[in-house]
Parts: C-alpha cells; structure tokens; sequence
C-alpha cells in the first residue's frame, strides 16, 4: 500500500506537514495526493474510531447471516444492493460458505434491530434465511484493541 | 579487615556507564518524554508472545542444551544463510547466549590472551570498552567522525593497526550514531583484516534495521567467515529485549571454546526465550517489515525537524538512533541534556556517554511513539531557539 495512505489509515488527523517530514515530501504535494484519492474513490471518508462500550446509551449491534437467492442475471448484485440500502445496515459483505451475505446492524434497542430483521429484511424478494447473533463486547476493531490501557513501562533511559 | 577492600582493584577501578548518572535524573521526574531509551517501543509481535506461552503450557521449562536449543539453532542456521548469505554448521558453529551482550563478554575472553589490543570504535555501545579490559586486552579506540557519516575507513585503522592487534571489534549499524557501512567499506575492512591477521568480532544486532539500503554483513565476504564472530540476537528487529536472546556463529574451534565459558558462567539461555526466538526467525519477517516502516517515517520527521531547526545531524541509516550535532550552540552535551530535562521535560542522552568523542552531540533514540517524537521535536525548536538567543 502506498506509504501515505498506510499513514493516514492509522491517523487519519496526522497533518499533511507532518506527513511530508515523515515521507520526504512537501506539504502541497502531500495535499495534492491526498485529493487525488478522495476525487478517484479510494479515499470514502474519515471518521473517529469510538469505543461504543464507553458511551452511556444503550446501542445494540446485530452480526446477521443472511441466505439469498442468487439471479440468473446480476447474481447476488441486485438484492444486496437492496439490502446495503436500509441505514441500519452498517458492514455487509458477500460470503463464501454456509451463507452469503454478512451484515452489521445497528439499532437503539434489541427490539428495533429484531422488527428490522422480521419485518423488512427477512420479507425481502430473494432473501431465503436469516440468522442472527448479538454482539455483546468489543474486543478489537480495525486492528484497534479496545479493551484494556496500553501503557509504556520501559526504563526511562537505557544503553 | 579493616581498609582492605571487599571489591577487587581490577573492578574497582572501572568506570560506571555514562549513562547511569543521568538515568538516576531522569527516574526521578515525572511525565518526561523520553528519547533515551535504546530498545523498541512496539510490543513484541503477539505471534512471538504466543509462542512463549505455548511453551510454558507444554511445560518447556528446563535447560536446554548449554548450546541452545537445537531447533532454535537450526532456526537460526537458516535465517543467517537466507539473509546474511553464510552458511553456519547449526550444531558446532552456532551458539545461542543471553542477549549480545554475553556473547560479547564470552567471546572477547575466548579470544583475547593478556595484552592483546583490540581494536573498536568511538562513540559506541557502552559495554564495549571495559569488556574488553575485564578480557585483559587492552582497548585501542578509533574515533569516527561526522564528516565521514561515522563509518570506518580503512585509513584510521591502519593507523591504529600494531604487531599486538589480535582483534577488530565492530558494530554497524552503529549504536549510538546510528551510522552504516557501504558494501564497499565492508570489503575494504574485510581485506585489512586478512592483510593483518586479525580477527573480526561484528555485532550486527541492529542488522534488519536499515533505511536507504540492504544491510551488507562482514559474513557475506568471502574469506571472512573463517575468522569472524557474528553476533546477532533478537532484542531489536523483534522488540524482544526482555527474552535477553542472542546468539553466535564462528568457526568451530572458537564456537567450542566460547562454550565453555558459557557453560560455567550461565549454563543455558533461559527456555522461554529460545522458544520465542524460534517463531520469530521462522514466522516474524512481516512484523519485522511493518517496524521497519514506522521506523523510517519517524527518522525522516526527526531528520526534518533537525533541518527546521537548523541542528546538523548526519543522516542515520540504520538502527534507530539519530545523533544530531549541537557543539556549535555554546553548550555541552551534558548541559544541553540537563537544561533540556529541567526547561522541557524531554530526556536524550549526551553524546559523550558513549566515548570522548561522542562530545557535542545528543543520541537521540526515535524508538518512541510518533505522538512523542512530534512533541519533542516542537519543545526541542523552542530550546534551541532560547540557546540561540542567550548567546
């Protein structure tokens, strides 16, 4: 991966100063690399990466299997395009294996994420099973540990 | 007993490491951002860890052979042969110590008769000189310097060269200078110590840790391996300084001797270690790689921000130490390293704690988190700037 957006996928507020010094570049040139990949698609964003753990309202996110029946045109395209659609849906991938879709829901409470799931998902054209799981803790997320400090007990000064 | 002394001249008389009066400062304030510390601050890869816990549940917790375990040394055999291009004899020519630092002290006293002179350079490691006084030998010290980018060239040592010299002790790339070796100085030293007869003691702990170009080992030359003793370990590259892992290959007569002493003094490398280093060599290349990566930014912005700051500092090729020139400023190393703990919180290491000529420049170690390196850089402006204007 190109060394800039390795840079800016660990920080994503590390400044294009910064990032020059840090890659022998000059700040302009940095800014300039860095709109080219948001204007070409490579770059979709920048967000924080919160422990949802730590915040005080209850949120609940559901890991949903989901088995569709594939098209003779488009295959699997047209109905997930369909279900990426729903805001709830926050991840969702085409799998190999027991099923074929995996998606990420959110919601506010257990409720509203199982009335998603019974009432417009599992009612869609095309889609044949669901399955779904609730998570309960967040361990690691984007190659992030989010449980437990992290703190440096080395010696202060050593040879 | 009284005015006799319960300690023996020949310890007595050796100095405490340079480093040790400032680390005392230093460990006695709060909050300080340190650049002083020569070992990793990335955590030793989990596979490694995994390994090591495996290990102690499998119940892995006796000696192993005084030579090391044998699957380690045969991990080893093919790790220095895929990239360092010799091929070691992995049961007589391997040996695996605790940390470098003990093949250093064994293999000095393998080798050094009384008088001997040893050859080495300044500013280096601070074990250095006194291990080759404790082995008896006497200490001939080259100085490198800035303008040569703190490499060896062949016309300093053969200045430094006698009848006496038995050994050339080196270390590139280089702690604290953070200085390497072309291929071509390699070679060059390579045949001056065939021309003279000597024998090569390399360690090349910091071997994986280069910038701008592959590392080129004195092992690779040939003719060289017949009378070198490389050194190598996994305390760098692998962030694994507490396994206290390192190793030795060299010819076997010298391997065998180097035993010996191992084996009165220590017995084995601890188990734990062995078994972790192992999975390392085997599985470790691509943490390895990604530590490589970040190290390289972090020098490039320390490189920069010197620049900014109009400080000169060579460029460090390797290991992760930058040692930037601050004797133009009007202040000593040690002044400017306790002005800037008081005024600034930010801890580096006064050049001359790593041999006279080291005076007039800081180690500064980018083994710390880019955040850190970032203020550092930012208070390191603000001091300089405040120097400058007191003058």
């Amino acid at each position: 991966m190109d060394e800039l957006l390795e840079i800016i996928r660990k920080n994503a507020r590390t400044s294009v100063e910064d990032i020059a010094k840090m890659i022998q570049s000059t700040p302009a040139e940095v800014a300039a690399r860095i709109e080219d990949y948001e204007k070409e698609g490579t770059i979709r964003g920048y967000r924080a990466l919160i422990n949802e753990d730590h915040l005080p309202d209850d949120h609940v996110t559901a890991v949903i299997e989901v088995k569709v029946q594939p098209e003779r045109e488009g295959g699997f395209d047209r109905v997930a395009r369909r279900i990426s659609g729903f805001p709830e849906v926050v991840n969702m991938h085409l799998m190999s294996g027991k099923y074929d879709l995996l998606l990420f829901v959110e919601g506010n409470t257990l409720r509203e994420v199982a009335s998603f799931v019974s009432e417009r998902l599992a009612t869609l054209d095309g889609v044949l099973s669901t399955g779904t799981h609730f998570m309960l803790k967040t361990y690691k997320q984007d190659g992030v540990l989010m449980d437990g400090d992290k703190h440096d007990d080395r010696l202060q000064i050593s040879p | 007993m009284k005015g006799r002394s319960r300690v023996a001249a020949h310890v007595q008389v050796l100095p405490f490491s340079g480093i040790r009066k400032f680390f005392d400062i230093v460990a006695s304030r709060k909050d300080v951002i340190s650049l002083g510390v020569g070992e990793p601050d990335f955590d030793t890869p989990w596979t490694v860890r995994e390994a090591a816990v495996w290990s102690l549940e499998r119940g892995a917790t006796h000696y192993t052979s005084n030579r090391g375990d044998p699957g380690l040394r045969k991990a080893i055999a093919r790790y220095v042969a895929r990239q360092f291009g010799a091929e070691y004899d992995w049961d007589r020519e391997i040996l695996v110590t605790v940390g470098v630092s003990e093949a250093i002290d064994i293999a000095l006293r393998t080798i050094v008769n009384p008088g001997d002179e040893v050859i080495y350079h300044e500013p280096c490691f601070v074990s250095y000189r006194p291990s080759i006084i404790l082995a008896g030998g006497t200490p001939v010290c080259v100085e490198t310097r800035r303008e040569d980018q703190f490499r060896l060239t062949r016309p300093m040592l053969e200045k430094a060269v006698t009848k006496k010299t038995r050994v050339l002790m080196l270390n590139f790339p280089c702690n604290p200078t953070g200085a390497v070796l072309a291929k071509s100085d390699v070679e060059d030293i390579a045949d001056f110590c065939i021309r003279h007869d000597l024998l090569l003691l390399t360690d090349e702990i910091y071997a994986e840790l280069t910038y701008d170009s592959k590392h080129v080992s004195f092992v690779s030359v040939p003719g060289m391996k017949e009378r070198t003793i490389f050194l190598h370990g996994m305390s760098k590259a692998w962030a694994m300084t507490g396994f206290r892992i390192g190793y030795a290959c060299a010819p076997a007569e010298i391997s065998e001797n180097m035993m010996k002493l191992h084996q009165y003094a220590i017995m084995s490398a601890p188990t734990t270690g062995q078994m972790a280093a192992a999975e390392a060599l085997e599985r470790g290349d691509e943490a390895v790689a990604a530590m490589l990566g970040e190290y390289n930014r972090r020098r490039n912005y320390l490189i920069a921000s010197f620049a900014d700051m109009k400080v000169s500092c060579h460029t460090p090729a390797g290991a992760f130490y930058a040692f930037p020139y601050i004797g133009d400023l009007g202040v000593s190393s040690e002044d400017f390293a306790m002005r800037f703990l008081e005024e600034q919180s930010v801890a580096v290491v006064p050049g001359d704690a790593f041999g006279k000529s080291g005076a007039g420049f800081l180690r500064c170690a980018y083994a710390t988190s880019m955040e850190n390196i970032r203020e550092a850089m930012k208070r390191m402006a603000i001091f300089v700037a405040n120097i400058r204007a007191e003058r």
